[in-house]
């Protein structure tokens, strides 16, 4: 299996990890992903409240480029996944925003026309790769992780492309083929306060709070997400969180 | 005590506000809404909004303006999209709250030193000067052109981001930054409601 992918800017800054275990991960299952030649920014959340035609705009020409290639794209940042998929979904909703984009694009002498599919590394581990396929590939049984899988918001919502919107399984079911414990997390899909937690702390960290709480008295020692953006901020600011509402809220977030 | 008008006249309505934000993709549905209430109950923000999300639908159709594009709510979003996926009339409401933060920013009514449209504004000039982002360099800018103070406070963990390697030291950058600039500046003239 071979496709385009789409690092995004936090695979490559703060989220550096996330790409050093992935892409290593998928090539040991047979995965091959070639990175887009001169990628530009998705255009996040941030754009899209200065500007929605320029933001587009940014997530289309990441898909003409994968379209030259005949290439569906991989997005493992669940910000940069939502976007792209936005994009997809506007673009053929409204004719205003498709044409907009194409004339704009032609200047870069690219063509979008819709035909990638944006797909989510979880979405290829569990439904191209196959969960048999992956227990036989286990050589050190996940023994004694007690995890909390977290999928936050936007792998899922607002377009649920792979999995259920309210309650998400995939990672659940990878992660018990793995070998390790899955405990019970209703939270699974709340907001982890995204930029807030960096902007307005209080409410950012707050949020982060409720989840990391929650996390520990549901018994895990361990917190799993797909997205860079939370595990930054479950992660960065452990401390800080532990000393605001004076109770230790410290575990591993991968 | 300084008095102040609390109730509005019917004439100071700014009638023609709510066709112009259900003029923006994604917004059409607004006058759908049945003010039920299910966006603010799911949304996990509402706790520290001014106006519940129930509350700015209905500001916002009902042309109250000045409220709608001043509240700190459209900043508070974090867009994780829960009203969106609930809301029972199927209104895309965190694309209307883009559309008035879009709209707030063009018209220079939002609070000045809140720190979120400052960062809005820096993650824009810095995708259009560089074509990516590069998070620790975007962080600084924000916090020196919101609260230069509170950046102090984040020594520790900028310390920590160079100790786990997870801290940038070189802008990232596409390898012709200026043609995206151009192509950006293209797309959004003479757009509706676009930045330029």
């Amino acid at each position: 299996m071979k496709f385009s992918y789409f690092p995004g800017c936090s695979l490559k800054g703060s989220g550096r990890a996330y790409e050093e275990s992935l892409l290593p991960v998928l090539s040991a299952l047979g995965v091959e992903l070639e990175e887009l030649d001169d990628w530009n920014c998705c255009g996040a959340t941030a754009y899209m409240a200065v500007s929605d035609a320029a933001g587009y705009v940014l997530a289309a020409r990441n898909l003409a480029l994968a379209e030259q290639k005949k290439q569906d794209l991989v997005a493992p940042c669940s910000g940069c996944y939502l976007v792209l998929n936005k994009c997809q979904h506007y673009a053929a909703e409204y004719p205003d925003v498709a044409t907009r984009v194409q004339e704009t694009l032609k200047r870069d002498n690219l063509t979008y026309k819709g035909t990638t599919k944006v797909r989510h590394p979880l979405d290829i581990l569990v439904n191209d790769i196959g969960l048999d396929a992956i227990k036989k590939r286990v050589t050190n049984p996940l023994k004694g992780f007690k995890i909390a899988p977290y999928y936050g918001c936007q792998i899922i919502r607002p377009y649920a492309t792979f999995d259920d919107q309210h309650n998400p399984v995939t990672m659940d079911k990878l992660f018990k083929a793995l070998g390790a414990e899955v405990v019970t997390y209703p939270l699974k899909t709340r907001c982890c306060g995204g930029s807030l937690t960096g902007t307005v702390t209080e409410v950012g960290q707050n949020m982060s709070y409720i989840l990391l709480r929650e996390a520990m008295r549901r018994g895990a020692n361990v917190l799993a997400t797909t997205c860079p953006l939370c595990q930054f901020n479950l992660d960065a600011y452990q401390g800080d969180i532990s000393s605001d509402y004076h109770e230790s809220v410290k575990m591993p977030i991968v | 005590m300084a008095i102040k008008q609390t109730i509005k006249y019917d004439s100071e309505r700014d009638k023609s506000f709510p066709q112009e934000i259900m003029s923006r993709p994604g917004c059409e549905k607004l006058y759908g809404c049945i003010q039920c209430g299910t966006c603010s109950a799911t949304c996990p923000v509402s706790t520290y909004m001014d106006y519940t999300p129930r509350q700015l639908m209905a500001l916002t159709r009902a042309g109250f303006k000045k409220e709608a594009l001043g509240s700190l709510t459209i900043w508070l979003c974090a867009s994780c999209y829960a009203c969106t996926v609930e809301c029972p009339k199927e209104i895309k409401i965190t694309d209307i709250m883009y559309a008035l933060k879009r709209q707030a920013i063009q018209e220079g009514i939002y609070p000045k030193r809140f720190p979120i449209p400052v960062l809005a504004r820096e993650f824009y000039n810095m995708v259009r000067s560089k074509g990516r982002v590069t998070e620790n360099f975007l962080a600084v800018m924000m916090f020196l052109k919101s609260n230069p103070i509170a950046a102090i406070k984040t020594w520790k963990l900028g310390l920590n981001l160079m100790r786990t390697g997870r801290f940038a030291y070189k802008l990232d950058s596409m390898k012709q930054p200026a043609k995206m600039a151009t192509l950006l500046d293209k797309a959004d003239t003479g757009w509706k409601g676009g930045a330029r």
